[in-house]
């Protein structure tokens, strides 16, 4: 099938790059900051990605300079919230999604593991006694089967 | 729309009703202070001060406006953010919203402002034709806005103006302003007034300025023009990526040039952003896809005072856009309440005009237009 293309009056071509806006940059230092005070003192620190003024690009180029990790985590609870640890150990990132998969926000964490990963305080507070119930249901009516 | 009276449970306790987890609720707390423009390192005092924040009513008018800002706010892919946080909030009255209609909806405000009086927040959309106007210009089951604005704020918290109309005049008080259309800070002078201005305002700026309400059970920071700082603190040319352009001297010079389409400044196109206080190069548009400028549009300047009236929307700025009634620098103020013998005539005058409120009539249309 023939490329559809839309032609614009000018001859000049459309940037086939994003421009670069330099954006991205000093996020990295930002990075580089907290990851000096996690190690020195466990102080832990989130960066709200989406209050950056990004131009286009400047999240993928982020992105990119951050790269991949082993990790990647999902956590279901009003909606997906998607977890990627980048190359660079300590630092995550968060993607905070809406049931509809739209972003809500998207935060970058350097710590050992993300806040929403951990169980929560209140939480396991009450872990013993949600054993306890399963357990004293389990014995008046055990699995069928394994 | 149900009417709630004097709502008892905790935001939190909703959320759990709702069937929210834990985790949930913080990442609600972390899309809250990114939606508050907080730093993600008060998430644990937002998740602390939501959690026992009670649901405020509110009563939601509209006047002289298009529905933009309620679109603007109700538009957005359900379910959002924005969708919790009105199911949230007892919306106690909207009439583009609510079902009901006719008397039993004017019932329901009356209801909502009885039970909760004192404690309830009233936001508008539209300008309101003065006292002066002819009060048939905008009237609401047969009453005019001004009177039905000065009776619902009377016994409010404060009142949020949502929209440049409501805000500063907007549209319909443009030159040469044929209903002597006036905005909510011009006529309500005894109460905290908040506004919000765009057109549309950001829904998650419009939410924004409610959940820092819920968390905080106080009115946010404000500009001299009564915006929240947190929203309205820098201009789009601050934090506008196309910067560097305008640093360097690029700029486009037409649509379709060659620095048009290499995302070059947008000033000689008739940028407004270097005079615009608004959240977009941050928190963009339809759910942060994009804003204005990234799509290659110069700042209109929406959020500001008189932008209609502000020379062409393609001619570039030669000086700053200030304001250009004075009154409005006058009347502004950082924070909150208005007082003084100023703020206690005008609650007299809105008592009187409250005490005497009378239909509009077919005569009084003729006599005045
Ligand atoms: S495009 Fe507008 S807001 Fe952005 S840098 Fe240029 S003048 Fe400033
Ligand atoms: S870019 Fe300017 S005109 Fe456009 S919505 Fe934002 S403040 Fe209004």
């Amino acid at each position: 099938m023939d490329q559809f293309s839309v032609t614009l009056g000018s001859k000049a071509p459309c940037a086939g790059k994003p421009q670069d806006h330099g954006h991205a940059l000093p996020i990295l230092h930002e990075i580089r900051h907290a990851l000096e005070r996690l190690i020195a003192t466990g102080e832990e620190t989130r960066i709200d990605l989406n209050a950056m003024p990004f131009g286009p690009g400047d999240l993928d180029r982020l992105r990119a300079w951050l790269g991949t990790g082993e990790v990647q985590a999902s956590v279901s609870a009003m909606g997906l919230t998607l977890i990627q640890e980048t190359a660079i150990p300590g630092v995550w990132l968060v993607d905070y999604q809406n049931a509809d998969a739209q972003r809500l926000t998207l935060h970058l964490e350097i710590a050992p593991v993300p806040e929403i990963l951990r169980p929560q305080a209140q939480d396991l507070a009450e872990a013993i006694a949600t054993l306890d119930a399963r357990l004293e249901e389990g014995q008046s009516n055990p699995p069928r089967s394994s | 729309m149900p009417v709630r009276k004097n709502p008892d449970k905790t935001l939190g306790e909703s959320l759990r009703d709702h069937g929210l987890s834990r985790r949930g609720f913080l990442k609600f707390c972390a899309a809250t202070a990114s939606m508050m423009a907080l730093p993600p390192s008060l998430v644990p005092a937002i998740a602390a001060a939501l959690d026992a924040a009670r649901r405020p009513s509110v009563i939601w008018l509209s006047f002289q406006e298009c529905t933009g800002c309620t679109e603007s706010l109700t538009r957005s892919h359900a379910p959002t953010l924005e969708d919790l946080i009105l199911n949230i909030i007892s919306l106690d009255y909207h009439h583009t919203l609510q079902a009901a209609a006719g008397e039993a909806a004017e019932e329901a405000r009356f209801q909502a402002m009885e039970a909760n009086k004192g404690d309830y927040l009233v936001i508008v959309d539209g300008s309101i034709p003065g006292p002066d106007s002819n009060p048939g210009f905008s009237t609401v089951a047969g009453h005019s806005n001004y009177d039905i604005l000065m009776e619902t704020v009377e016994h409010a918290a404060a009142v949020i103006a949502v929209g440049t109309c409501a805000a500063f005049g907007g549209l319909p008080q443009a030159n040469p302003n044929p209903t002597g259309a006036r905005s909510v800070m011009d006529l309500v002078k005894d109460k905290p007034v908040i506004n919000v201005s765009g057109c549309p305002p950001i829904p998650m700026v419009i939410t924004g300025v409610l959940a820092h309400y819920l968390t905080f059970g106080r009115l946010p920071e404000l500009d001299a023009y009564r915006r929240p700082l947190a929203f309205y603190g820098q201009s789009i040319h601050d934090r506008c990526y196309r910067r560097p352009f305008y640093d360097r001297g690029l700029f486009a010079e037409s649509f379709d040039d060659e620095g048009a389409k290499l995302g070059w400044c947008l000033y000689r196109l008739g940028c407004k952003g270097p005079s615009t206080y608004n959240a977009c190069a941050t928190m963009k548009w339809n759910d942060g896809t994009s804003w204005p400028i990234e799509s290659g549009h110069p700042c209109l300047g929406c959020s500001e005072p008189s932008f209609w009236d502000a020379g062409g929307f393609y001619e570039p700025l030669s000086v700053p856009l200030t304001a250009t009634s004075g009154d409005l620098l006058k009347t502004a103020t950082v924070g909150a309440v208005v007082g003084g013998g100023v703020a206690m005539l005008a609650k007299k005058r809105a008592k009187d005009a409250v005490a005497n409120r009378q239909p509009v009539t077919v005569e009084e249309l003729e006599d005045r237009l």
